[in-house]
């Protein structure tokens, strides 16, 4: 058993395609051989006919042997391919008359003639010799008449038949070839087509294969739905687990800090507010870590198999924009886009918004108050997206770890964060086969790049 | 005095906890607020009585509130909803805005944001507000965030737009530099209370030549009073 997958296609065809080769060649081996036998009895028959007319006309008298040579006797041996003929008539071991050296003594009697094929003159002849007993007194005379011919009409004979053969069997192979290429291809079409049909499927389409297949093929069919049913159901538990998850969390969080925040209004002692102060940025910040690490854990998924459509940049990011505005009127901090008409690009749109928002959000948080916050969007030389604030940049020392897990800049101690959003904006980049470059400003302040 | 009719909200959550606890703080700054429990409730309400503003929850007893968002849009209920998910950010962005909602928050929220995007909404639909808060002189329209003295009007910062908003609905109240720092930079470690001084130094320059002024009162904080 060989452990390496073989191609069920290449195997089919090549049994068939081999089948094929060695029929046509038995093909042409047969009716060679049997043309050979066919045409070597033809010319036996022949040439016994001969012979026996060359005895008939062979008579004993006064112990001597008279004949007269038959001119049928050889005229019956004229052919197209102009066959010589060679005879040979020995009375004893003696030659009468004919060619000396065709045949060769002792003759012996016998019920028929005996064929052969002999070289003579340096040609191969077949020779037909009969031996008879001529009755005469005092005793029997043996006669043995031999008649000869060369085989060139034979050997014509069968090299024409032999080409006929070859041709036949040559046009019986590709006929043969070509139908095992169809059948191989049209047999294995079904299983091609349902892998095609699976494989063009977006990640997260987990549909049955509806596709008709043959009959053989419907085991696998069944067994490759039900795993999708299973998959999808346990992808659609998860989420929902995920999303019910969040809600029990985030719920109860919202609670504590709502009630924390109206307490805050209320009490005057300092250590109070300063507790629940700590509690609500503990709440802020546990919060946006899950928030965070749910986006990570959906970059990295989607990352896996990107979903490419047709987008514009400049669109999701004046979506972003305009969500984060508030947020950034908050602070007094003016957020901006700028952009020189549409920028299309072939991107996962979830996972470009994912990257620009944590961008931003780490451009708002880390900004001076009465500063801005700029997005460009870029077309040329390939699309980047580039968001500048005034804030307090990235440590110099620290840029190369930034965009690790969890590493936050030595700078942000006092800012509430999870050290994930620039490694969800790297991922995001690598995804696209681009990368994420931060830098600081000469006027001061962070700009981080993304290069799709 | 302070002449204004309050904003009047509709809170549609079933954790009544949560409920108690955002009404509270709305109450505080001087909001009316309803609070239904269900969908079929807050449909009671909203039949009875006018809303400026909706605050919707998402997964709720009686239904879901994305089904609500399209009744009350196919209604064409112009009044601005928007959503409190507790959802992750990705998964539920797309829908709602697409059914309608005005904005979304994820839970838990920042109170101070909350008032931003409703504030965002209510510019969206209306342009400002139908309610001003005006002291003396003095008008203020929290939406569009225009402050008019006398014939003049000045478009504030949000901070000053918060801070002043704080004064003017509770005139001759000190707040101590502690509370304000707190509604103003949401809890940020990093903020000192001096941070205070400097809005209140350009809210007293906007507030010249009218009739109200910014009182510094030694070791307990800042009151507004018209003179």
């Amino acid at each position: 058993m060989s452990a390496e997958p073989r191609s069920l296609r290449r195997r089919l065809t090549l049994t068939l395609i081999g089948g094929a080769a060695v029929l046509a060649i038995l093909f042409y081996l047969v009716v060679r051989t049997y043309a050979q036998q066919i045409a070597q009895q033809s010319q036996d028959r022949i040439l016994e006919a001969s012979v026996t007319s060359v005895l008939d006309a062979a008579v004993v008298r006064e112990g001597q042997v008279e004949m007269d040579l038959p001119y049928a006797a050889f005229a019956m041996l004229d052919t197209s391919a102009d066959d010589r003929v060679f005879y040979a008539i020995h009375q004893g071991e003696a030659l009468l008359s004919g060619y000396r050296g065709l045949v060769s003594p002792p003759f012996a009697l016998s019920a028929a003639p005996s064929f052969d094929t002999v070289p003579f003159n340096g040609v191969d002849v077949r020779v037909a010799t009969w031996t008879h007993s001529l009755p005469a007194s005092p005793r029997p005379v043996l006669l043995s008449v031999s008649v000869a011919q060369t085989r060139d009409s034979l050997a014509g004979t069968l090299l024409a038949i032999s080409i006929n053969a070859a041709v036949f069997g040559g046009a019986f192979f590709l006929l043969a070839a070509g139908m095992a290429l169809w059948t191989s291809a049209s047999t294995l079409r079904p299983l091609g087509l349902i892998a095609e049909s699976v494989a063009r499927r977006g990640p997260s389409d987990l549909r049955p294969v509806t596709r008709a297949v043959p009959s053989e093929l419907s085991p696998l069919v069944t067994s490759l739905n039900s795993l999708m049913t299973r998959l999808s159901q346990s992808l659609s538990q998860s989420e929902t687990f995920i999303a019910e998850a969040a809600h029990r969390v985030r719920t109860p969080l919202a609670t504590v800090r709502s009630h924390a925040e109206v307490t805050l209004m209320r009490v005057d002692k300092d250590e109070n507010r300063q507790a629940l102060r700590s509690m609500i940025r503990a709440i802020d910040e546990s919060s946006r870590a899950a928030g965070q690490l749910l986006d990570h854990a959906m970059v990295t998924f989607r990352g896996d198999q990107l979903e490419r459509q047709d987008i514009d940049l400049v669109t999701i990011c004046s979506e972003i924009v305009e969500r984060l505005t508030p947020v950034a009127e908050m602070m007094d901090l003016d957020l901006t886009l700028v952009s020189d008409g549409p920028v299309p690009s072939k991107a996962d749109p979830i996972l470009i918004q994912n990257a620009v928002r944590n961008l931003v959000d780490n451009a708002l948080k880390y900004s001076d108050p009465d500063s801005a916050v700029q997005i460009a969007v870029t077309a040329t030389p390939a699309p980047t997206i580039t968001v500048r604030d005034q804030g307090i940049g990235f440590p110099e020392a620290e840029m190369a770890l930034l965009s690790q897990r969890f590493q936050r800049g030595g700078n942000a101690k006092d800012t509430v964060g999870s050290g994930l959003g620039l490694t969800i904006a790297n991922d995001v980049a690598e995804a696209h086969g681009g990368r994420l470059e931060l830098k600081n400003l000469e006027t001061g302040g962070a700009c981080a790049i993304l290069h799709l | 005095m302070t002449r204004r009719k309050a904003m009047k909200y509709l809170l549609i959550e079933d954790n009544t906890e949560l409920a108690s606890a955002l009404c509270d703080r709305m109450r505080l700054d001087g909001h009316v607020i309803d609070h239904a429990a269900t969908l079929s409730e807050g449909a009671d309400y909203l039949h009875v009585g006018e809303y400026d503003l909706i605050l919707l929850d998402i997964m709720l007893p009686d239904g879901d509130g994305r089904r609500f968002l399209e009744r009350h849009r196919a209604q064409a209920n112009d009044t601005p909803v928007i959503v409190l998910t507790a959802r992750s950010e990705v998964s539920d962005r797309v829908g709602m805005l697409d059914l309608g909602a005005d904005d979304y928050l994820t839970k838990p929220y920042d109170h101070a944001e909350l008032q931003a995007r409703c504030r965002a909404a209510l510019r969206r639909r209306t342009g400002s507000a139908q309610t001003v808060i005006r002291v003396g002189s003095v008008a203020l329209d929290p939406v569009s965030s225009v402050l008019r003295v006398g014939e003049t009007d000045v478009t504030l910062r949000n901070r000053e737009l918060r801070l002043l908003e704080l004064f003017m609905n509770a005139p001759g109240q000190i707040f101590s530099k502690g509370k304000l720092v707190d509604r103003l930079f949401s809890y940020d470690a990093s903020v000192t209370e001096n941070a205070i001084e400097v809005y209140v130094g350009r809210l007293r320059k906007h507030l010249e030549g009218s009739n109200v002024t910014i009182t510094t009162h030694r070791g307990l904080g800042y009151r507004l009073d018209e003179c």
